[in-house]
């Protein structure tokens, strides 16, 4: 295998990029192997320029390593399927532009550490399935008496940040209190579970009651706060500030003040407009003007 | 010979997208044994990239929407050629789709009063798409997902469905199928199975889809003996990403031009006023004047025609850039950064923002993308009856993208995600009642299940090349000779290109050992696009017209007699044959509605 692994640069197009910065070919440090061991084996290709780490290694799979595994869907920072660490920081490699890398240096990529090698650059991912399940649903109360339900855009967009996770686990990886902890597994649900808990609790129609089950089964007390799960993740999710703090408060004040717990349930509830007035917005809503100014908080990284 | 895993069901779901979610979600309301079977991990399926909403004349927006309208909309952006009857029941269906989405934790944008927020698409005449943001599918997805796992639905992740099994009957009772992972071998015996494996993408060189459109659930029906129609109908989304060539066919949703962006060639002209159709000139403004106060005042005002239907831009912008007007990467520009701020811009369209930034380094705030078309959707599939989601197959079920029939020759954006809802939804509940009507358990013929094993690993005892150079030279293929633009000539040649290709396939051989190894999984998949590139083939061979999403160079204009017909294409003493039959024909109360039209 590793005598295939380099590639000339002889039908390299011209015009192909070139210099220190942008050079002719890279070298992709990948890890190869499965649950039994493995190691890291070198790729020489050619730099195509315009690339993210996704395309460089699936031209290694289609040109030099067709048995190489790896998980990805979408290519477009949507699905979360293909986490992977990058030189050591755990990334989405479809969105991971090579030009944001040194490329003169070979460039490490290793299977998400926090969960079980399967083969290569992939691993067993179902502690976060098996979460999931432990997870009571949504459970709303009755709609108002046309049929509907009312929420206002403000309410609704604390919860949205939160659906717009995309199951990566980037968090779930990084976060140190199972990372190297297997032990912490079984009472610890992880910022990607925090978030999902916070979404249903701040969700103005959702009545269940999900405290116990948040502080004493899944372990959002072990969080020390440390936020490398917001660091991490692609979404730009403030998992620690945004949910997990206000899950840590609203599980203390459960323990005093139950009243408070549900004075926080309830939540304003935009009155039903009659018929005339909804036709005399509708322009102004189908042009798209929400009511927040808030834009929604997007990653930059 | 070694024994199978095997598992008993009453309904087995193949696809864990919406569509199959959906199903699986109604089925075991039944009380039916139900499961879903995936190629990807739960929650990564192509329902993910639906960006901009889903139709649903919920009348939130503008009261005056209905069902009806909703109907003739998908009829009239479908140029007639969809089953009528899927059509009218997806219109009246949808709201309550939506609405019980909803109650299951979907959290859309909301109107000032509190309710669904709707928005303008193209070929809709009224905001209809409730939407969150610019990634609706993913709440789809994920809420369908919630849902089903709340419901304690089991999912066999990674597992890909080699073929389906039959009874001497000839009716489907199950599937063979291996773990991703491990490389070994599943039975699943059933009463019923429902195809929801989404599209075919793969099978062309620029497309938005996932490596999953690899159109197996077509294929798998097809060799099971189920007929599919209108094959040759297939969208190209007209916005795609042109560059980085990595990004190329990575999908820009329409809801940038809902929200008021415009195409521009590269003298800056708005190139879409000269491409407007007989067909929709009525209702589509012919001034940039009048087409800018539409976003205002939908009312008094035609839409501008960059929302015309998809088939309807995607074939401008090819004519643009032929005619030597394109960007410099081979696309034209979607301008929205001269016509909305910032703020707008970014609240509007977040993952927009965000995908042009990280992969093309443009900041749509400031510059215009390149865009052009990508091989998006496939508006045929496996026929259907339209209340039951019945193949013509007994015991096999089919929805979403796998079905044919519902969008006719070209489907309006916003209608899939709907699609999925509506008829996941009856897939789920015919084929529980047909499962739960039969007593006694399936026998799996083991003689069946021995041949599609031994065909499964036949690729690891070849040495032939590897499968993604067959691949790539079918991509290839598809792209130059059965693309937006098709002639006769050309289509002849990809014919005979296809039996070269199938043959390169046959003979491929993979290295390396069974567990998580792409290269079996693609030389196996290979065979999916095959027999797809086949059927759309011989389709557009057959269909001597133009119509939505099919464009022949030789037959520009739409022929009255091929409005009358569907494609049918099936397996015939081992290979693909194609036959004209007709369309069911619509009853005459529902065909006043395009009388009046407009
Ligand atoms: S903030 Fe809490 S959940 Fe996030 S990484 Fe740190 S300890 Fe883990
Ligand atoms: S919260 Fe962010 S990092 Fe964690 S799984 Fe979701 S998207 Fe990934
Ligand atoms: S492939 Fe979907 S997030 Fe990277």
């Amino acid at each position: 295998m590793s005598s295939e692994a380099t590639v000339t640069a002889a039908n390299r197009p011209a015009g192909a990029p070139a210099g220190s910065s942008s050079p002719a070919d890279v070298t992709m440090r990948l890890w190869r192997g499965d649950a039994s061991g493995g190691g890291f084996v070198d790729y020489t290709i050619e730099n195509l320029g315009g690339e993210v780490v996704l395309d460089v290694v699936h031209r290694i799979q289609a040109e030099q390593a067709p048995d190489l595994a790896v998980r990805w869907n979408c290519k477009a920072g949507k699905c979360g399927s293909c986490s992977a660490e990058v030189n050591g920081k755990p990334r989405l490699m479809c969105m991971t532009r090579m030009s944001t890398l040194e490329l003169s240096e070979p460039i490490t990529i290793s299977p998400m550490r926090g969960n079980p090698v399967i083969r290569d650059l992939v691993t067993d991912v179902s502690f976060h399935f098996a979460v999931a399940r432990r997870i009571p649903a949504f459970h709303p109360g009755p709609r108002e008496a046309d049929g509907t339900y009312r929420m206002a855009q403000v309410d609704v967009e604390r919860v949205q940040e939160f659906r717009k996770c995309i199951e990566c686990f980037l968090c779930q990886n990084v976060c140190h209190v199972i990372r190297d902890h297997e032990e912490n597994k079984p009472a610890f649900a992880g910022p990607r579970f925090f978030a999902r808990l916070a979404e249903l609790e701040m969700h103005p129609l959702d009545t269940l009651d999900r405290r116990e089950l948040i502080s004493r089964d899944l372990g959002v007390g072990l969080c020390n706060i440390t936020k490398c799960c917001s660091e991490v993740c692609p979404e730009g999710i403030h998992i620690t500030d945004n949910a997990i703090i206000p899950l840590k408060e609203r599980v203390v004040d459960a323990r005093y003040d139950p009243i408070a717990w549900l004075g926080r349930k309830i939540r304003r509830r935009p009155s039903p407009t009659p018929a005339y007035v909804t036709a005399a917005l509708a322009p102004a809503a189908a042009t798209g003007e929400v009511i927040s100014t808030e834009p929604a908080p997007r990653a930059t990284s | 010979m070694a024994e199978y895993e095997s598992h008993t069901l009453d309904v087995l779901i193949i696809g864990a997208g919406g569509a199959g979610l959906r199903a699986a979600i109604e089925a075991s309301a039944t009380g039916a044994r139900t499961a879903l079977v995936c190629k990807s991990l739960l929650g990564k399926a192509h329902t993910v990239m639906a960006e901009g909403g889903v139709a649903a004349a919920l009348g939130n927006v503008w009261p005056e929407d209905n069902w009806e309208v909703h109907f003739r909309d998908t009829m009239r952006g479908g140029k007639m050629l969809n089953n009528w009857r899927m059509a009218q029941l997806h219109a009246q269906e949808a709201p309550d789709r939506v609405l019980e989405l909803e109650e299951w934790g979907a959290v859309f944008d909301r109107t000032a009063d509190g309710r669904i927020l709707q928005r303008d698409f193209g070929g809709h005449r009224y905001a209809r798409l409730a939407h969150v943001g610019d990634r609706t599918g993913l709440e789809l997805l994920r809420t369908c997902q919630q849902r089903a796992v709340s419901l304690g639905i089991e999912v066999f992740m990674e597992c890909k469905i080699v073929r389906l099994l039959t009874d001497a009957t000839g009716a489907v009772n199950g599937a063979v199928g291996f773990w991703r992972e491990s490389g070994t071998f599943v039975v699943f015996g059933a009463k019923s199975v429902v195809i929801a494996a989404g599209g075919v993408g793969k099978t062309w060189k620029f497309t938005s889809n996932s490596w999953e459109g690899t159109g197996d659930g077509h294929a798998l029906a097809l060799w099971a003996g189920a007929d599919m129609i209108d094959m040759e109908c297939v969208q190209f989304h007209p916005t795609g990403m042109v560059w980085p060539p990595s990004a190329r066919g990575i999908l820009v949703t329409e809801g940038v031009r809902g929200d008021g962006g415009v195409l521009r060639n590269s003298d800056g002209e708005r190139f879409m006023f000269n491409y407007i159709p007989d067909f929709y000139a009525k209702e589509t403004a012919d001034t940039i004047e009048e087409g800018d106060q539409w976003y205002e005042n939908k009312t008094d005002f035609r839409r501008p025609p960059e929302l015309l239907p998809r088939d309807e831009v995607a074939r401008s912008i090819n004519s643009e850039v032929k005619a030597g007007r394109g960007s410099p990467h081979g696309g034209i520009y979607l301008d929205i950064a001269s016509r909305r701020s910032p703020e707008y811009i970014k609240r509007r369209l977040p993952s927009m923002y965000h995908q042009f930034k990280e992969l093309a380094d443009v900041d749509i705030t400031v510059e215009a993308m390149e865009i052009g078309p990508t091989c998006h959707y496939i508006m045929g599939g496996i026929r259907v009856d339209a209340d039951t989601a019945a193949t013509t197959v007994p015991g096999l079920f089919a929805a979403g993208e796998a079905a044919g029939g519902m969008h006719g020759a070209n489907r309006l954006g916003g209608n899939s995600l709907s699609d999925l809802l509506v008829f996941g939804r009856r897939a789920g509940q015919y084929a529980a009642e047909h499962a739960l009507g039969r007593p006694d358990d399936v026998e799996i013929d083991r003689t069946q299940v021995d041949a599609v094993v031994g065909h499964a690993l036949a690729p690891f005892a070849r040495d032939g090349e590897n499968p993604y150079a067959v691949h790539h030279a079918l991509q290839e293929t598809m792209q130059s000779l059965v693309g937006i633009i098709r002639t006769e000539s050309e289509l002849l040649e990809a014919r005979e290109a296809l039996d070269a290709l199938e043959e390169r396939a046959a003979a491929s051989g993979v290295e390396g050992h069974r567990q998580f190894n792409p290269g079996w999984h693609l030389a196996l998949d290979l065979e999916s696009m095959l027999a797809v590139a086949r059927c759309t083939t011989l389709g557009a061979i057959e269909r001597k017209e133009s119509r939505g999403g099919h464009t022949r160079d030789d037959f520009p204009g739409p022929d009255p007699e091929f409005a009358k017909v569907n494609m049918v294409t099936r397996m015939h003493d081992g290979a693909v044959v194609v036959a004209a039959e007709p369309l069911p024909e619509m009853p005459d109360e529902l065909k006043t509605l395009f009388e009046e039209a407009h």
